[in-house]
């Protein structure tokens, strides 16, 4: 347990941007996590992705790491920023893109 | 494994008692519904610290019981 919770602390702070998702951001496994790519993709950002159900340590360990019953959950520079919810309301307010270049993080736009 | 939108608002309600719930039962199929919760409580608060509120009301059964529940969460204006 504390072995994945290191794990998955060593991806979120090796990674500028990582999505942890349902299946890859090509197949996407779940509407959720699909919902998320779009606006990723459409902020033109680039990040990382974990397929949760390749791995079912992380698949459980991750919703432990940040305290969040769901998946997926995306993480900027080390921090939780949200689930799909979450970020289709930040990315419709402009604050999603605003973290992005305040984080210093290119992206294609 | 489903839960009726009537005992999601009392769950919501019976820890956020000001709160103005609205839900919708997106399918059809008592399984994927989209909440929008108002409350004084939630002032202050990032987003992600409103949606835990709320997902600590649900006792658990939110990503369990629960898969679909669309959430937004607001602060009365």
């Amino acid at each position: 347990m504390s072995d994945t919770n290191a794990r998955i602390g060593e991806i979120v702070k090796s990674n500028d941007v990582v999505l942890f998702m349902k299946g890859t951001p090509l197949f996407p496994q779940c509407g959720f996590s699909s919902r998320v790519i779009a606006i990723l993709d459409h902020v033109g950002v680039t990040f990382e992705s974990v397929d949760v159900l390749q791995d079912q340590e992380i698949r459980q360990g991750i919703k432990a790491f940040s305290d969040w019953p769901t998946i997926p959950q995306l993480y900027i520079k080390g921090e939780f920023v949200g689930g799909s919810d979450i970020l289709m309301e930040m990315f419709e307010a402009g604050e999603l893109q605003e973290m992005i270049s305040q984080a210093e993080i290119p992206t294609g736009n | 494994m489903a839960m009726a939108a009537s005992d999601i608002e009392t769950m919501i309600r019976a820890a956020l008692p000001d709160a103005q719930v609205e839900i919708t039962d997106l399918a059809g199929d008592g399984d994927h519904y989209s909440a929008h919760v108002i409350s004084s409580q939630f002032a202050g608060k990032t987003r992600v610290a409103q949606h835990k509120m709320v997902y600590e009301a649900l006792g658990g059964r939110m990503g369990g019981e629960l898969h679909a529940l669309q959430l937004t969460t607001a602060v009365p204006n």
